[in-house]
């Protein structure tokens, strides 16, 4: 895969660039000191909230293999929610992995670029961050395809299931207190050595997004005749 | 007794001399170098100023630092003249060592393991690794690029952690500042000085 796929050109790099320092604001006074706050937990309530918000998060993963064509991966995630939900207690347990179950977390801007469909742009958003064209239609769509947003932000029933806003922004919170939380020495580090970290997180995170929609890592040989 | 400490200081040179190599197999070489600097970053007899030290004699032992700054630089190495070039490999090599000695002593304290290889060609091979958190935190997969040209002499090209390329990002980062600067080398120059002095 060329770089040229990764450098997504930007929709309006001042007004992103505005937004990324304002959520570096709201990580510095909000997320991080929660998210240390939470690495002092006992380990096995780490690991239990983590096993919790990944489970709610394949929920999503079933209809968007679905849609990918990806038999396989419906079948993982499907068996994975259903031994999690049950014999792991709510999905605080993770027996599934141990049955060899592997459930990827999948979206609808991942389907789209699963069918070929370009990035589009890039540009930051408040608090959510970093996205393109096709990621943030894929947010959209992911909030009417994913059957937990179902149940608690859209207010219906699903298998005599239901929640609400609360619900839903909490498990939202806890997923990204988890995540920043097991990212702690991975930003500190950016934050130090990045001479522009606007364009660190820009680089990660389309890298990051090109291989979850290629379910593997690129391989990176544009390095070309480099010679030592 | 005389001869034990001829053969003592022998041993002891030899091993803190260029000469002491690591192994020429990748994957040992990879596992052989963690393992040291893992070793010595965690070693509270050393100063911070031996540890940078001995960091930066490894680096520029094992790491293809030219060919890494001239893959950062992207296309503009084709057009900058020589000594733009030449200010820009010195300036490169001095912000990577510096970033690498920050990177290296932060996650000095947590376990390694290479767990498997790949050839991928002649000059390449993926050396797979990953990293145990102490903290309880997931597991980290890192593969290192590594560049067998001299298969005698392999050298590290690039850490992939997690599927993201810290060649890549670094590339793309020097892209944006000099797609902000005219691509004025000079500029980015500026910037690496600016790093290694504060």
């Amino acid at each position: 895969m060329s770089s040229k796929i990764y450098a997504a050109e930007e929709c309006f790099e001042k007004a992103s660039r505005s937004v990324f320092k304002f959520n570096m604001f709201l990580d510095d006074v909000i997320i991080e000191p929660i998210a240390k706050g939470y690495n002092n937990l006992p380990k096995p309530i780490k690991v239990g909230t983590g096993n919790f918000t990944r489970n709610i998060s394949t929920l999503l993963t079933i209809p968007a293999s679905l849609l990918q064509g990806n038999f396989n991966q419906f079948a993982h995630s499907t068996g994975s929610i259903l031994v999690n939900s049950t014999v792991g207690i709510l999905g605080f347990l993770n027996p599934a992995e141990k049955m060899g179950l592997k459930s990827s977390k999948e979206d609808f801007g991942q389907t789209l670029g699963s069918y070929g469909l370009g990035t589009g742009c890039y540009f930051v958003l408040p608090i959510l961050g970093p996205t393109t064209v096709r990621d943030s239609i894929g947010l959209v769509v992911d909030s009417y395809l994913d059957p937990f947003a179902h149940i608690t932000i859209r207010e219906k029933e699903l298998l005599s299931i239901s929640g609400n806003n609360l619900d839903y922004y909490s498990v939202k919170g806890a997923t990204a207190v988890d995540f920043r939380s097991n990212n702690i020495k991975n930003f500190d580090s950016l934050e130090k050595n990045s001479l522009d970290l606007y364009s660190s997180f820009k680089s990660v995170y389309l890298q990051d997004r090109s291989n979850k929609i290629k379910n593997s890592p690129d391989d990176q040989d544009d390095w070309g005749n480099l010679e030592n | 007794m005389k001869r034990l400490k001829v053969f003592l200081t022998s041993i002891f040179l030899i091993i803190n001399s260029p000469l002491f190599a690591y192994s020429s197999d990748p994957k040992e070489f990879v596992q052989e170098l963690v393992t040291d600097a893992i070793e010595k970053l965690s070693d509270k007899n050393l100063t911070k100023d031996e540890k940078s030290k001995f960091v930066e004699k490894v680096a520029i032992e094992n790491v293809d630092i030219k060919a890494l700054g001239l893959y950062t630089l992207g296309e503009l190495r084709k057009s900058s003249n020589e000594s733009d070039l030449i200010r820009y490999q010195m300036a490169f090599e001095k912000y990577f060592l510096k970033s690498l000695t920050s990177r290296l002593t932060d996650y000095s304290s947590n376990r390694f393991e290479v767990v498997d290889s790949e050839k991928k060609s002649a000059t390449y091979t993926i050396v797979k690794s990953i990293i145990n958190p102490k903290d309880g935190s997931p597991e980290i997969k890192i593969d290192w690029r590594v560049y067998t040209k001299n298969p005698e002499k392999p050298l590290i090209r690039d850490l992939i952690v997690e599927g993201l390329s810290l060649a890549r990002t670094q590339k793309e980062e020097f892209a944006s500042i000099l797609g902000s600067n005219d691509n004025d080398i000079r500029v980015l120059i500026s910037k690496l000085n600016e790093f290694v002095n504060n």
